[in-house]
């Protein structure tokens, strides 16, 4: 039965993982489709809503959905810093501005807002909930300039910001970015976009080319101040939820196989112990005159019969716990729906791969058995033959204790045995090594990114770009010991046949707080003409230094241009492109001009400087460096933590499991070599040491072995991971090794306290009244 | 010496009432029914009766390897039916040397390191080397077990019981798988023990020849004693024969 469970355990991790990976897809898409997300967006400036029916004509549209997005301040009471609200028009319930249905909304609760009621909002969960707003509450707003008291009536869901990520910054942060949405015509009027609209949804027939919409539309939107549509892939919540989905696969690709492999290990070692003790039983078998085929038959069905079992069980038990993880990703992705799905091939490939694995196992057992004469069989295995080899060598036979020679020359004897023992329990020391080095993969991330790369406190965003007078006056406000300008411009870059969407970040030369980095972290000087490209928008340009590729920027004049790329540098977080604040400007054909500033704050002067951030209506929104850092610690976390935490409780079982195993079977083979120490007044204690040195042997001798596979497997993720949101450094910390061998050590010891235990309970006067 | 009175010994070991029942309820086996007996010190004694008789379980409880249903064994003066596993563990390793059938030596470890196992952990045993001369087997020292034959196996396993100097040394059938050369060797060895360092020793046999060598015959029946005969015409092992 140890088989079936063995087993289970293989085919259970492989049956979750692989089923709540498939699971959330399928969800997600549920929702996706339960809400009409749209396949491409674009933001512009301002154009009439005749437009749509341009847009509608677009081949392969389906349905096209115009709004109005504007950013506003929020007012939250007990929050000092700076809030940012992005507003959204929701289209009237009926009549002729009804819409499409396009990016529905989910009430969570409360109602939609009365269209005749200017003031009344519906607010996103995330943020509602980071605040402990409700319905029937109030939330005060400055929105072009004016502020306004807004009554609370609905709590909503959306898929369009599954998570919310404001303009400029990295991660969700729930606290200080919010979603409000209101009546169409309450928010036109606030910004003079009556019969006019400035964002628009499409959705695409299931065989348009969304490359093509994409380029029509831009097209169109052009004179309109469009600044680029995309499609799904660059929609920033989307991205973050398929980029997070993909951190899982990464993860659940390379884990649960190894999870198989060593439960088909432990199975095979099982496996041919028992056939080894049924050798006498076989050969009475063949005396009686059953065929070789007959009797190895007859015990192959015994193994599968028991490996079915174990499949039957693993997949239950990982459907059962693939439902459950699900659950827990739906609530945290806040899905509405919940489908799970178990992906019959992966049922089917775990359930073969333990039938094979525990087959192979007892096929080679079984041969040995059957192979030789009833007459040899019947008797009990030859005495194994010790050497005294080269532990004599140097004399160490004398220094050493017995026990501790009978260890040696144990393992010396078995050393195939002992080396595969070695390798399952560093297996479980890689897996995980492989899985706790994601924590310090994203702590060395935020490192680079938050203390080298960005060193500002705040970033400020202006509601559009500014001359350099608009430094002056930040550099005035109280509390502002530096300020860094910078100018942002959204393009589209093209290399070969390669083609992505991208901001340009204009950066001084010789800014200090935002630089760019070399590999070793070195601040990268932004040459004066030509493009710089991160590593990953390189990579996904097909572009290096030198490449020439063109540039055709999205705001003024829309200027094209080939730009030459002058540097490659390394950023974890996106994929970002630089060019010198000069050289942009120069390209926008404008003067000086910037979009806004990097600040280093006075900490105590900090509520007063966001007090005056606040009322300054060039100030679209400041974003807080350490806020940003919470927020993307927790969110990575939180991702991660529940996968890995099955990994990490497997990787300890399979420890336990193999040292077990192991264990068991030395103690079967040894019981009567021990049960004799015992008669000639071993102590428990000295008898355990014989045994369980031996495993302790085995598992300092795993650590090292299993820190190297660790680096190795996690290699490979990083490998696996196409993420674009962020790559994924290769960094292991020490303390991760030592967390990783001390579990393992501990799972060690708790089965060789298990073991123990059996020790202690010995009949000895058994044991002495059989034959050897 | 073989006149010696054992009475004008000191007693090593004293029985008194001692039941073993294995088994509860319908399958209860009567295996000791009350077995009353001194074994003075240093006499070496054959215990003999029918298998099934009781003999070995005897020998276990005196051993401290099995602990009794009712009576008492007390040791040079000390109850070892009260004692603890853990007590039980200490008597054997501090006074006890045991020879089995089936010689249960280490087969990892040659002839020295098996003996060495127990000379490490006694408090002042002979040299292992010494012990395995004492037992013929000089030649022998550095083969394991497999490389033994059953005689030189067992004669190691004397060597072993022997070399902490035990107080009393207990053989349960030590020539039963050895034909009568070898066999006379072994005990040879036995009795070489008993006489030089002073031994207690007991030796359960269904050879009644070998009974010829001892001080004191002890036949068992059916978990009861029954007969005691102080041997007064003791001969030495190679006189043996069978
Ligand atoms: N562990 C046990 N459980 C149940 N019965 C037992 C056990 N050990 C011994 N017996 C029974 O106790 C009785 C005495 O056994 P014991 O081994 O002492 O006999 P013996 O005189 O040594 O026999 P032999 O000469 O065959 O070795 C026997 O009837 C035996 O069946
Ligand atoms: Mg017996």
């Amino acid at each position: 039965m140890a088989i079936a469970v063995v087993i289970a355990c293989g085919v259970s991790t492989v049956v979750m993982s692989f089923g709540t990976l498939a699971s959330l897809e399928v969800t997600r898409d549920a929702y996706y489709e339960q809400q009409r997300f749209a396949d491409v967006f674009a933001h512009l400036k301002r154009a009439p809503t005749a437009l749509v029916e341009r847009i509608a004509r677009i081949d392969g549209v389906k349905r096209v959905e115009t709004r109005i997005v504007e950013a506003a301040n929020l007012d939250v009471a007990g929050m000092d810093e700076p809030v940012l609200g992005q507003l959204i028009s929701l289209p009237a319930t009926a009549g002729a501005g009804a819409g499409t249905g396009l990016n529905k909304i989910f009430l969570r609760q409360g109602r939609l807002p009365d269209p005749n009621r200017v003031d009344e909002v519906v607010l996103s969960e995330p943020f509602a909930d980071a605040h402990g707003l409700i319905p029937g509450g109030h939330i005060r707003a400055t929105i072009n300039g004016h502020r306004r008291e807004l009554d609370i009536v609905g709590i909503a869901i959306s898929p369009e910001y599954i998570y919310a990520i404001g303009p400029g910054i990295l991660m969700p942060d729930d606290e200080r970015f919010g979603i409000v949405w209101m009546g169409r015509d309450a928010l036109a009027a606030s910004f003079d976009l009556k019969s006019a609209f400035n964002d628009v949804s499409l959705s695409l027939m299931r065989a348009a080319d969304e490359a093509a919409v994409i380029e029509r539309l831009d097209r169109i939107l052009s004179p309109w101040g469009g600044i680029g549509a995309y499609g799904r892939e660059d929609q920033i919540s989307h991205a973050f939820v398929a980029n997070e989905m993909e951190l899982l696969k990464g993860l659940g690709s390379v884990i649960p196989p190894i999870f198989l492999a060593v439960a088909a290990f432990l199975l095979n070692v099982v496996i041919s112990r028992i056939i080894a003790t049924e050798r006498e039983q076989i050969g009475l078998m063949k005396a009686f005159g059953y065929s070789d085929l007959s009797v190895g038959g007859h015990y192959l069905k015994l193994v599968l019969l028991v490996a079915s079992v174990g499949v039957a069980l693993g997949l239950l038990v990982g459907a059962w716990f693939g439902r459950e993880v699900t659950e827990i990703y739906t609530d945290f992705f806040r899905f509405p729906v919940l489908f799970f799905k178990l992906d019959l091939q992966v049922f089917v490939l775990a359930g073969i791969a333990s039938l094979l694995a525990s087959g192979i196992g007892a096929v080679g057992a079984i041969r040995a058995a059957v192979i030789l004469p009833p007459a040899v069989a019947m008797q009990p295995a030859a005495p194994t033959i010790y050497r005294r080899g080269v532990l004599n060598m140097f004399g160490l036979t004398e220094r050493l204790s017995q026990p501790t020679l009978m260890i040696l020359r144990h393992l010396g004897r078995w050393p195939l045995r002992a080396g595969l023992t070695t390798l399952g329990i560093s297996m479980s020391v890689a897996i995980l090594v492989a899985s706790l080095f994601f924590y310090d993969a994203i702590e060395h991330l935020m490192d680079v990114y938050f203390h080298h790369g960005q060193r500002q406190d705040a970033t400020v965003v202006f509601t559009e770009p500014r001359n350099m007078r608009a430094l002056t006056e930040i550099r005035r406000l109280p509390g502002v010991m530096a300020a860094e300008p910078y100018r942002v411009v959204a393009a589209k870059l093209y290399h070969g046949n390669r083609y992505e969407r991208a901001s340009i970040a204009g950066l001084d030369g010789d800014a200090i707080l935002r630089r760019a980095l070399d590999e070793d972290l070195r601040p990268v000087a932004l040459p004066e003409t030509g493009l710089v490209l991160s590593t990953t928008m390189a990579k996904m340009l097909n572009a290096s230094r030198g490449s020439r590729v063109r540039l055709e920027l999205l705001e003024g004049q829309r200027p094209v241009i080939e730009v030459p790329v002058t540097a490659i540098i390394e950023e974890f977080i996106a994929a970002p492109a630089y060019m010198h604040r000069d050289a942009l400007n120069r390209l926008m054909r404008e003067g000086p001009t910037i979009s806004g500033a990097y600040l280093q704050i006075d900490h105590n002067q900090s509520e007063a400087l966001y007090r005056d951030l606040k009322n300054l209506p060039a100030v679209a929104g400041v974003s807080l460096q350490t806020a940003a850092l919470t927020t993307f610690r927790k969110t990575m976390a939180e991702t991660m933590n529940i996968m890995l935490f099955f990994y990490v409780l497997f990787g300890g079982l399979i420890a336990f499991g193999v040292v077990y195993n192991s264990a068991r079977i030395s103690l079967s083979e040894r019981g009567r070599e021990l049960a004799s120490l015992r008669v000639l007044g071993f102590t428990r204690g000295e008898v355990s040491y014989i045994l369980l040195g031996e495993l302790a042997i085995l598992t300092i001798l795993a650590l090292p072995f299993g820190c190297v596979f660790g680096v190795v497997l996690a290699q490979l993720m990083v490998a696996n991971l196409n993420t674009e949101l962020f790559r994924v450094p290769m960094v292991v910390e020490p303390a991760t090794f030592a967390m990783a061998m001390t579990a393992v050590i501990a799972a060690s010891m708790v089965s060789g306290l298990i073991v123990r235990r059996r020790i202690d309970g010995f009949d000895l006067v058994s044991v002495l009244k059989t034959r050897e | 010496m073989q006149n010696v009175q054992s009475v004008e010994r000191a007693t090593a070991f004293s029985v008194q009432g001692l039941t073993k029942i294995y088994g509860t309820g319908e399958t209860q086996v009567h295996a000791l029914r009350g077995v009353d007996l001194d074994l003075p010190q240093g006499e070496l004694t054959v215990l003999l009766g029918p298998s099934g008789s009781g003999k070995s379980t005897f020998l276990n409880i005196l051993g401290g390897l099995d602990s009794p249903t009712g009576g008492t064994v007390t040791f040079q003066g000390r109850d070892i039916t009260a004692l603890d596993s853990n007590g039980l563990t200490q008597y054997r390793r501090d006074h006890v040397g045991f020879v089995f059938q089936f010689y249960n030596l280490i087969p990892s470890l040659t002839a020295r390191e098996n003996v060495s196992l127990v000379t490490e952990i006694a408090t002042a045993p002979l040299r292992p080397d010494e012990a395995l001369e004492l037992v013929g087997l000089s030649d022998r020292m550095d083969h394991f077990p497999a490389q033994l034959s059953g005689g030189e196996q067992q004669r190691v396993a004397v060597a072993r019981a022997i070399a902490k100097k035990p107080d009393v040394l207990l053989c349960d059938e030590p020539t039963g798988a050895l034909d009568s050369k070898t066999g006379i060797a072994v005990l040879e060895a036995i009795e070489l023990v008993n006489r030089e360092f002073g031994t207690t020793a007991a030796v359960i046999t269904h050879n009644a020849a070998i009974a010829d060598i001892a001080d004191r015959v002890v036949i068992f029946a059916d978990g009861a004693l029954s007969e005691v005969r102080v041997n007064l015409t003791k001969i030495g092992a190679a006189e043996v024969s069978w």
